[in-house]
């Protein structure tokens, strides 16, 4: 089938900027990667934003046509939303369009405002990504859902708090020379353990931090872009989405997450490739433990596998499969609705060697997108591949 | 539960029988069973859904001790919560014990209780 090139990338740095609205950060993001990509703005088609809680943090609901103006275009604009996956689901949507012939250009980001919501106001908020009735009203969070995972996980499969705190340090590492990213600080694997807990066994460095920021890439067929002599050396060649049953009791198991196994099969036969042509890759990593879920899930590791990999260094920079070389949601910060286009610009620019970490990935060719909502009750999965 | 309370009919009918100690789960021809409200049954689309009672006595499957709440439990933290299973329909609920004193595989009964900090009713388990 054909790709959905990639123009142009654009993503404010991820932080703490209570002030900051979202549609200032999201017009900063599509204005940065319009520039990118060097086109007019008035030859976009279509606009796609990801967003999980504007209605909640900022009163702001209907966000489509606000970005549009944001960003300066006269386009169809429309919202999508699917908790943390939100920026995923909308990257699909315009890859969709790209691909079908709807449209020759899109932009599609991602955005969300969250410091202004403080710790607890954030906590609530996101919460409603788990079901009202039967997770919200008996007292549970987004760590504590993981939390959930990570012990039942321990149970089933063993492992400790100690193998989960290697990912959080690998992640550090990674967005530690990482101009946007939110944490650019080396940790100890000490420091993790020795962290306040906010849902036992998920500590303060187990946990994504509460971010602000907003990404968006510029998106645009393979004939667009040779008409109108566009450099795109990176484009998405597969998409693939997974579902699942929303509250995690609902659940077969509660280690296994179905959602990103069908998700990364699709992706996988849209774009021809097996997971071993893969190179590297971006997980949600929004808990320590959502990391090892994700790369058991997407198949790199059999199933109660994947909790050792960053402790024995298979996934860390200089490893063979590097995973989260961005820094990841951990590092990089975790604005929710920007996070799975976030990912996309940041493999985009590890590609074309404008990236800190590009370095890493020197000889690579294909890499992966993995997005996840609520306790990956939604997966989204691309493949990125350098074009021809 | 106070009267401005929005009701949820099909929930509030499903904890008010866990209060009187006859909890049920509803289960399609195919004995799938899961928690109400439904109209249908969520792993297979039948419709015919029937009430069957479901054990108090379960075995907590995972837990957790909570630190940083919703704005719903401001005033509850630390808790223990923990999902455990009823026969065939897993319940997520307030593990009315110290996390010392709690492990995977523990047995517990369901009950009703209330957030310290709205006051609205939650779901239990007391350990066996």
């Amino acid at each position: 089938m054909a790709s959905a090139h990639i123009a142009g990338v654009g993503m404010t740095e991820f932080g703490e900027f209570p002030e900051r609205t979202g549609r200032d950060l999201f017009g900063e993001a599509g204005d940065t990667a319009i520039d990118d990509a060097g086109i007019d703005r008035e030859e976009i088609d279509a606009l796609y934003v990801g967003n999980f809680m504007g209605e909640l943090s900022e009163n702001q609901g209907h966000m489509g046509p606000l970005m549009a103006k944001a960003v300066g275009i006269d386009a169809p604009a429309t919202r999508v939303e699917s908790a943390c996956a939100s920026g995923g689901m909308a990257v699909r949507q315009a890859v969709k369009d790209v691909r079908n012939g709807e449209a020759d250009v899109v932009l599609v980001g991602g955005v969300e405002r969250m410091h202004n919501m403080g710790t607890t106001g954030a906590t609530g908020g996101l919460s409603v990504a788990a079901d009202d009735l039967w997770e919200i009203r008996q007292g549970i969070t987004f760590p504590g859902a993981y939390a959930l995972m990570a012990q039942r996980y321990f149970a089933v499969h063993g492992g400790d708090r100690e193998d989960l705190a290697h990912v959080a340090v690998k992640n550090h590492a990674n967005a530690a020379n990482n101009p946007l990213a939110q944490y650019q600080t080396e940790i100890s694997v000490e420091k993790v353990l020795d962290a306040p807990p906010v849902a036992l066994p998920m500590g303060l460095f187990d946990s994504s931090p509460i971010t602000d920021g907003a990404a968006a890439t510029v998106l645009v067929s393979e004939e667009y872009a040779e008409e109108h002599g566009l450099e795109t050396p990176v484009a998405i060649t597969g998409t693939g989405q997974g579902t699942d049953n929303l509250a995690l009791a609902e659940r077969d198991s509660m280690v296994w997450t179905p959602a990103t196994e069908d998700a990364g099969q699709e992706a996988y036969e849209d774009a021809g490739i097996s997971k071993d042509d893969v190179d590297f890759l971006e997980v949600h990593d929004c808990f320590t433990i959502a990391e090892v879920l994700a790369l058991e899930g997407l198949g790199f590791y059999d199933e109660g596998e994947a909790i050792t990999a960053a402790r024995e260094g298979e996934t860390t920079a200089d490893g063979d499969l590097p995973v989260n070389l961005s820094g990841g949601l951990k590092a990089k910060g975790h604005p929710v609705g920007a996070t799975g286009v976030a990912q996309v610009t940041e493999i985009t620019k590890l590609f074309r060697g404008d990236h800190v970490n590009s370095d890493a990935v020197e000889d690579a060719s294909v890499a992966l997108t993995h997005n996840a909502g609520g306790t990956v009750a939604s997966a989204v999965v691309h493949v990125l591949e350098v074009a021809e | 539960m106070s009267d401005d309370e929005i009701q949820n009919d099909g929930y509030d009918q499903a904890l008010e029988a866990i209060e009187n100690g006859n909890p049920y789960a509803l289960e399609c021809p195919e004995g799938h069973q899961s928690m109400p409200p439904r109209r249908v049954c969520p792993e297979c689309g039948a419709s015919d859904l029937e009430e069957v009672e479901i054990p108090l006595s379960g075995e907590l499957l995972s837990y957790n001790v909570t630190y940083v709440p919703t704005p719903d439990f401001k005033d509850d933290v630390p808790f223990v919560l923990g999902i455990a299973q009823f026969d065939n329909v897993r319940l997520t609920g307030r593990v009315k014990a110290d996390a010392e004193d709690v492990e995977v595989g523990s047995a517990v009964e369901v009950g009703l209780g209330e957030s310290e900090t709205t006051e609205r009713p939650l779901v239990t388990f007391d350990l066996a």
